[in-house]
């Protein structure tokens, strides 16, 4: 085996070396798949691989709650999971490269967490018709839509509609402040909700807008410091709630605002039960919840019991996935103006648009 | 040149070659340490070689690593550090997809628009340097921090023309966005490769194009002889009528030019347009690959391949459950080492061309030889 392993590294190298045309002249080769996965795990049932968007599992939030609803699906169904990660400032090929190993692999139900897999996932869906696929945030017709893939979309800006309520109804200065971690068309709707939410309570109320970094540069969403600096100045400036669209970058801000006697609103998650933020759970009012595991089990379920559906699938107010949480009982006293609003929104009364 | 002797090519490839070993055992005694086997990786890494998709996918990566390599190292070769590359190429690569995918560019022939999407590309590159250059010339600014900051502004910039009121569109149903698409005329046609769902970039031969231009312009023209000339000793250039302002002027506007060019493969034959996931950070790789390649360009060709063989090799590592981060540390280990590598090199050859020569000058006759 030894010896195999030495002769196939000659061949890497030969092929690099020679470049080109070495990799003509490997075409005839057996392709060997994605090989044998490592996981020891019996393919008992359904075999599911995800693909994570940059930050990965671990990141405290968003491929963090990806992650969630694969692991309870897991635990209920009994899976084999292969789960893989980005690098940052890689291209679509490489994303494509990944799906394809998953599908090479046998996993025949393909997960794939934001919307930068939106191209790769509709090549690759087309050439395997077999596999379930299902995208995260993304649903860009003749892109990412196909017979095999299921379109995960959330309305964001209806939960932070309702955030931004809370932040007018709780706010003594009429100031309040939006921390963003990366400025994309996605985090914008989570602005625009949550300004439409303000000024429907209060009309003349000022919002402080700030986005920690712009794209390429995603560490917005992961940079407590940067979280910190920008509550800071929002506070010097009169505001007295801020909601943290901001990931990890979150934690910052919060810190500041406990530091400050301020208040902050967190996302994705109920961030107020988060071990994570124990330490600065008193400052968390409410947090506007994006269940991203809940619509990874969903569509894990969905193709255990034979009930996949492509297409879009909505998660917003109405049906579940996107609400805001009342752990804490700091906005016990507005709860009921605030279910008001969602009432409203959910019959269609308040219409929140998510762009500017 | 020096003379081809077998000792000089084995002193040649014993820094390159050391380095890359030592960069082998240093990532296998991380793995082991974290509990993984190290034979798992060389397995995953034969894996991906046997793959046809991984070694285009490689193939494609070398090309724009290559590209700024070149970019890199036309200012290395004068002394010049252009850490400017990455905001170069980004800045260039949305103004020219902005333009490539303009409704008016249709009418134009196929080989005029892309021509035209190139040279822009260029312009924009070459512009987006001399600002560096013109602030170095001007008020004896740095362009190690002049180009940082320049990065800096230009994703600002890029991020702010990036938006539907301004050059992008945007889809509805996307959280991506990005530049109009640019129709089949503008694109440039990759080579299909049997076994491979990815196509080879078309724009390969440009890379290659542009190595030789830089060999050429390097090695064999009075310009180049004074490129070098200044990043060997500035007082010496200025003595023998080398005007350095200039000197350093045009270096930049090359420099930026070839930046330019970074992100065209990308664009012209597979993104077809400038959004929010084009490739970042190019730049950087490409002060990585010129330094691996000694700004050499058949060296940095060898660099690029490499870099991109690994970077491409990070999936394979996931699905043998071997951390994908051990690219980056290979990657980390191999810029390290080569630079270190090559200085013991160089010491030791000295230390050996001393030694020949004192033994053919340096001994004294004894009295026997002398009086015999």
């Amino acid at each position: 085996m030894r010896r195999t392993r030495g002769v196939r590294l000659a061949a890497a190298l030969l092929a690099l070396g020679i470049g080109l045309a070495g990799c003509g002249a490997k075409n005839n080769d057996t392709g060997s798949g994605g090989g044998t996965p490592t996981s020891g795990a019996p393919a008992a049932g359904l075999k599911i691989g995800l693909a994570y968007d940059i930050g990965g599992r671990g990141d405290q939030s968003f491929n963090d709650s990806a992650a969630r609803g694969l692991d309870k699906a897991k635990t209920e169904f009994g899976l084999d999971v292969k789960e893989l990660e980005a690098t940052a400032g890689e291209t679509e090929a490489q994303k494509e490269d990944r799906l394809r190993q998953l599908v090479e692999g046998g996993y025949t139900t393909v997960v794939a967490v934001g919307f930068a897999y939106a191209e790769a996932i509709g090549k690759v869906a087309k050439d395997s018709p077999e596999v379930k696929f299902a995208i995260i945030d993304d649903f860009t017709d003749g892109v990412d839509t196909g017979a095999n893939i299921a379109n995960l979309t959330f309305a964001e800006q209806e939960g932070s509609f309702l955030v931004g309520v809370a932040a007018a109804l709780k706010s003594k200065t009429g100031n309040v402040g939006f921390v963003g971690g990366v400025n994309t068309p996605l985090i914008q709707k989570f602005e625009v909700g949550y300004t439409a939410g303000v000024k429907a309570v209060k009309a003349d109320a000022t919002v402080q807008v700030k986005y920690l970094t712009q794209p390429p540069d995603f560490t917005g969403f992961n940079d407590p410091a940067k979280g910190e600096t920008a509550a800071k100045g929002m506070f010097d400036a009169g505001a007295d709630v801020v909601y943290a669209a901001a990931g990890g970058s979150g934690n910052g801000v919060f810190k500041t605002a406990k530091a400050n006697s301020k208040w902050g609103i967190g996302v994705d998650s109920d961030q107020y039960n988060q071990p994570a933020l124990a330490e600065v759970k008193d400052v968390i009012i409410t947090s506007m919840i994006k269940e991203v595991d809940v619509a990874v089990y969903d569509f894990i379920s969905s193709v255990k019991n034979g009930s996949f559906k492509a297409g879009q699938k909505v998660y917003d107010l109405k049906a579940g996935g996107i609400d805001y949480a009342t752990s804490g009982g700091k906005i016990d006293d507005i709860k009921a103006k605030i279910d008001e609003y969602k009432a409203k929104i959910v019959s269609g009364e308040i219409k929140v648009a998510d762009k500017k | 040149m020096r003379k081809l002797t077998p000792r000089s090519v084995l002193l040649g490839l014993a820094a390159p070659v050391g380095a890359l070993v030592f960069a082998a055992v240093v990532s296998a005694i991380i793995l082991a340490v974290t509990g993984h086997a190290p034979t798992d990786a060389v397995d995953a890494m034969a894996r991906a070689a046997e793959r046809p998709r991984t070694l285009v996918n490689a193939v494609n990566s070398a090309t724009y690593y290559y590209l700024a390599a070149v970019a890199v190292a036309i200012g290395f070769r004068m002394k010049l550090f252009n850490i400017g590359v990455d905001g170069q190429y980004r800045l260039a690569a949305l103004l020219s997809a902005a333009l490539a995918g303009a409704a008016f560019m249709e009418q134009l022939p196929s080989f005029l628009r892309i021509t035209v999407t190139i040279v822009v590309a260029m312009l924009v590159g070459a512009a987006w340097a001399g600002l560096a250059a013109l602030l170095k010339v001007t008020r004896g600014v740095s362009e190690v921090i002049s180009t940082i900051m320049l990065n800096a502004v230009a994703t600002y910039l890029v991020s702010y023309l990036n938006r539907p009121e301004r050059l992008a569109v945007s889809t509805a149903g996307s959280n991506n966005i990005g530049t109009p698409k640019i129709t089949e005329g503008g694109q440039v046609a990759g080579f299909t490769v049997e076994g491979s769902s990815s196509k080879l970039f078309g724009l390969i031969f440009l890379a290659a194009a542009v190595g030789v231009l830089y060999w050429f312009v390097l090695s064999r023209t009075r310009f180049g002889f004074e490129l070098k000339a200044t990043g060997l000793s500035e007082s010496a250039a200025v003595a023998s009528g080398v005007n350095v302002k200039k000197m350093v002027v045009l270096s930049m506007l090359l420099s930026g030019a070839v930046a330019g060019l970074v992100g065209m493969p990308q664009l012209l034959g597979s993104s077809y347009s400038y959004s929010l996931d084009f490739p970042a950070g190019l730049g950087f790789i490409g002060i990585a690959v010129a330094l691996l390649g000694r700004n050499h360009p058949i060296g940095m060709a060898i660099a690029a391949l490499l870099w991109g063989f690994l970077a491409n090799t990070a999936n394979s590592f996931d699905t043998s459950g071997i951390p994908r981060e051990i690219v980056d540390i290979m990657q980390g280990v191999i810029v390290l080492s080569v630079v270190v590598a090559y200085e013991l090199v160089r010491r030791y050859r000295v230390r050996a061309e001393q030694h020949a020569v004192g033994g053919a000058l340096g001994r004294t006759k004894t009295l026997e030889e002398v009086s015999s």
